[in-house]
């Protein structure tokens, strides 16, 4: 990471009465950084999202934007510009007069202001609608509206509120597509609220994940993914099939423990981890597990039968119910061999990879 | 369309629906018929098409001076009544605060009460503190009976005004009164203007409360009711009527193509939440 | 897909933190923004209520007024036979215009509602324009129109339907209940209307295919969807025509006398307003009392057919 972050969020906490919005969360986002607050609603990544914009005011905690404590600005003074969730786009302006709407205050001469927002318009590929008002907008030309009117501006740090949730799913990941080349070209730091898993996965350098007012945990799309830190936080990106292992030995940084099916393993001990009774909670993703077909033999073996089978195009879901272990498991295999053609109640035997499987904080 | 929702269009109903219409309008259409006829009587048949009814309007000076309180009247009313109704359409669109219900339901109050007992009781209170009846006492009646419809127009005009518009505008940079003058303003500016015309429509045409208030300085309609017990003056008030008529549907079509205008431009821009 | 955003669904559930920020919150910002206008009505709604009811436990001595308790004025205004009378004529006016506005008023609301197809808000103005004219001068010409030289009689003699002018049409309780439904015609239709547009369509097809027919299904599922519309239309037809003054002055003659001159005579020539503030009062609360029996009628009705 660079030396100095573009943002530092340092124990802020917002309280709502006895509600905590925001529970003593720190924070450090890079500058250039494409960064998501990812998280169910309630979880509180919008309130600190308005409070990087200064449209929250914390309870206390402090927020430095390049160096500089922004607590006591208002937003008009600080250096973020915002796309929000709506876009509010400005209903009695069109779509060049709404780019246009913060630097009339910038008093530029009319040459560079036009020019300005020509260049914006050209970067989200409007430049033909600069005429038209915002009912005359689609969803996704209103979100590029939203996009060059903050970009204009030319934040440091750019917030984006749940952009894409009013889009449609096909619109949706185009547009995915186009933040990230977009965020790429013009280098600022993107901050972006998302409660889509896959949107934060697809689109981010780092992802913060939070639940109930705290921060889960903050890593790459891949470290969050494949070594989730809480149960909570590997349920809420995809799939994962839970167990409990026994404890037998522990060091700082391993756990060795002793399953009923996947044999004795040693894993990575997650940050806060503790045992509960001897026991730890440990997981291994459906798409992990991997259908063995005839002879074929793998070092680490698992064998079920197969309970029930959902299809879905390019993949097919197993059950696969496992003799010992408390629950089916779970298993995501391609169709390129057939999975669809297995059928419900046949034996089945599944290959693993001893490395994938986690261990989390309860 | 019919039969779509298993609602089938009965062929009498368009009829009952005209004939209620042409019940609705008869009779604010036979004033303009009759104020062209050339009779002071208004019988059938119609006695030929003259314009002097009209004519003698202009040398009227009571008239005129009933008219011009009237104007005097109106303004006031209408502004006095928006500028209020502004204040509570912003302050129960905007923010949640307990008595909410409480505060609209006192607003609205009016259209719920006798019209005479709001006037009696106006009336009690500007004697009982010692007032002269005026027009300023009408002025203050009258805004009372505006506010719950200057209040219903605002609201729904501020009503689909998005906070994050005006969040929007502080993100790029403008202060909070700029924010006001170059967003808040303008995208309601409609409704405003809107409920401007439908009080001075009611402020002009109300009389109860101008009956009872006015003391010497009639408005129109105090005088055109002291016009009725002189048959001979009926032509002049069928006249002055459809003048009157005439220039309140002028005003409240005014209104409504602005609402509408203001409605539509605030649906588009929440449309993005679908 | 759109997620609540959570930081606004949380702000209003907050309770209070303290009077710092008690003053930057929503309901002190709401408050001070609404309360000039609270205050206006206050004073100029509220307060002058409130000094008629006082009034009406006073009584007058010539010039001055008696500030101890009595019930004296109710006594007048429920005993004495003209004040009885036209109490118990103002009602009875009332509930039938309220009645007949809202029976006549209903289908008209249902047609624009489910049969306004692109047009509605047009059908709606039209419905609502007469009702921004002045009601004086609609008055005035219910007279005009119902005279005894008046143009129904004339129209319909010049065309030769009748010989001579029918007596009967103006000075009696009917005119002022033609003439006050028509007034109140389109208060009734926009309640109306409003819950008619609230009803999920979809409710209605589900009658139709759970066995409905048309009748039933109106009855069971869009009549009582649209009870609170038409318990509005009541209310606010019923109450204020108790106290109408223009219209039983113009076109009820002698037979068609309300209340409300009996109240304006108390505050001009006749000059008691304690007696004045006392007929006020027994009307209001007693238009209230039959107003929230008719709501009550209506809900039981609704609820036997369902």
């Amino acid at each position: 990471m660079v030396d100095t972050p573009m943002i530092e969020i340092d124990a802020v906490s917002r309280y709502y009465g006895i509600y905590r919005a925001l529970d003593d969360v720190s924070l450090d986002i890079a500058a250039g950084e494409f960064f998501s607050l990812l998280g169910p609603s309630g979880c509180g990544k919008t309130t600190l999202l308005r409070s990087i914009a200064g449209f929250d005011t914390p309870t206390s905690g402090d927020i430095r934007i390049d160096g500089q404590s922004a607590i006591d600005l208002p937003p008009n003074r600080r250096p973020t510009n915002m796309v929000f969730q709506n876009y509010a786009i400005f209903p009695h302006l069109n779509v060049e007069e709404n780019v246009g709407y913060g630097l009339k205050r910038l008093k530029l001469d009319a040459a560079d202001e036009r020019q300005r927002v020509g260049n914006a318009l050209e970067q989200v590929r409007l430049s033909h609608l600069g005429k038209r008002k915002a009912h005359e907008l689609s969803g996704g030309q209103r979100q590029r509206v939203a996009l060059a009117r903050a970009l204009v501006m030319r934040p440091k740090v750019l917030l984006l509120d749940e952009p894409l949730s009013a889009l449609d799913k096909k619109l949706r990941e185009e547009m995915q597509v186009e933040l990230r080349t977009l965020q790429k070209a013009v280098g600022i730091t993107f901050v972006l609220v998302t409660h889509d898993q896959y949107e934060a996965l697809a689109m981010s350098d780092r992802i913060a994940v939070m639940f109930g007012g705290k921060i889960a945990q903050v890593a790459t799309p891949k470290e969050i993914y494949q070594h989730p830190l809480t149960r909570q936080v590997a349920d809420f990106l995809g799939g994962m099939n839970f167990m409990q292992a026994k404890i037998t030995s522990e060091s700082a940084v391993n756990l060795s423990v002793e399953t009923t099916r996947f044999g004795n393993v040693t894993i990575a001990k997650p940050k806060g981890f503790t045992a509960t009774n001897g026991l730890a909670t440990i997981g291994i993703r459906p798409e992990r597990l991997r259908v063995l077909w005839d002879d074929a033999k793998a070092d680490c073996e698992v064998t079920g039968h197969v309970v029930d089978r959902h299809y879905f195009g390019e993949i097919t879901h197993l059950i696969v119910d496992v003799p010992g272990l408390e629950k089916p498991l779970s298993v995501s295999e391609t169709n390129n061999f057939g999975a669809d053609d297995i059928p419900v109640g046949a034996p089945i035997r599944l290959a693993y990879d001893p490395d994938a499987l986690v261990a989390m904080a309860d | 369309m019919s039969g779509r929702h298993g609602i089938r269009k009965s062929r009498w109903l368009p009829v009952y629906v005209t004939a209620y219409l042409a019940f609705l309008y008869l009779p604010i259409l036979l004033l303009p018929v009759f104020s062209f006829n050339n009779a002071a009587s208004t019988t059938f048949p119609l006695a030929g098409f003259t314009t002097k009814w009209y004519a003698s309007l202009w040398g009227n000076t009571a008239m005129l001076a009933a008219a011009r309180n009237s104007l005097i009247v109106g303004i006031c009313v209408s502004v006095l009544s928006t500028g209020l109704a502004i204040c509570a359409a912003r302050a129960v669109t905007r923010y949640k605060f307990r008595g909410q219900r409480a505060a609209t339901g006192l607003l609205m109050a009016p259209l719920f009460l006798p019209e005479i007992i709001v006037a009696v009781s106006l009336l009690m209170i500007v004697l009982q503190l010692g007032l002269e009846l005026s027009l300023a006492t009408v002025i203050l009646g009258q805004t009372v009976f505006c506010l719950p419809y200057a209040l219903s127009v605002l609201i729904s005009g501020f009503d689909g005004f998005d906070r994050s518009l005006e969040e929007a505008s502080l993100d790029l940079g403008e202060t909070a009164i700029g924010t006001f003058r170059r967003v808040t303003l303008p995208v309601v500016a409609p409704a405003i203007i809107s409920s401007l015309l439908v009080s001075f429509t009611i402020s002009l045409d109300e009389f109860i409360l101008a009956f009872f208030l006015s003391g010497t300085e009639p408005t129109l309609p105090v005088y055109i009711w002291g016009q009725l017990r002189f048959a001979a003056k009926l032509p002049g008030v069928l006249a002055l009527g459809s003048l009157m008529i005439a220039l309140s549907i002028i005003l409240i079509t005014l209104a409504e193509i602005l609402r509408r205008h203001a409605e539509n431009r605030l649906k588009a821009g929440a449309a993005a939440h679908g | 897909m759109v997620a609540l955003p959570d930081s606004i669904d949380v702000e209003s559930k907050q309770p209070l933190a303290g009077s710092r920020r008690w003053a930057s919150s929503d309901e002190a910002k709401g408050l001070t923004l609404i309360s000039p206008t609270l205050l206006y009505a206050l004073a100029l709604l509220f307060l002058p209520v409130l000094i008629v009811i006082a009034y009406s436990f006073w009584s007058q001595d010539y010039l001055t007024i008696d500030r101890s308790f009595t019930l004296e004025n109710y006594r007048v205004a429920l005993s004495e036979p003209i004040y009885r009378d036209l109490l118990w004529r103002s009602l009875t006016i009332s509930l039938a215009v309220s009645l007949i506005t809202v029976t006549f008023s209903y289908p008209v609301a249902w047609f624009i509602s489910f049969h306004g197809g692109v047009h509605k808000n047009l059908w709606l103005f039209l419905i609502t324009v007469p009702c921004w004219t002045s009601y004086l001068l609609r008055v005035m010409s219910w007279k005009v129109i119902l005279g005894y030289q008046g143009v129904l009689n004339t129209g319909l003699m010049s065309i030769g339907l009748i010989d001579q002018p029918v007596t009967g049409l103006l000075y009696n309780s009917n005119a002022v209940i033609i003439t006050l439904v028509h007034s109140w015609a389109a208060f009734a239709i926009l309640p109306i209307y409003v819950s008619l547009e609230k009803i999920d369509r979809s409710l209605i097809e589900a009658a139709h295919d759970l066995g409905d027919n048309k009748v039933w299904s109106f009855l069971r599922v869009t009549l009582p969807l649209s009870l609170p519309g038409v318990i509005s239309a009541f209310l606010i037809v019923m109450i204020p025509t108790v106290g109408d003054y223009v219209t039983p002055k113009l076109v009820g003659g002698k037979d068609g006398v309300m209340i409300a001159t009996a109240i304006q005579a108390q505050f001009g020539k006749g000059a008691n307003w304690p007696l004045g503030a006392a007929l006020s009062v027994t009307t209001m609360v007693i238009v209230s009392a039959m107003a929230g029996c008719m709501v009550l009628a209506l809900k039981l009705f609704v609820r036997r057919i369902k």
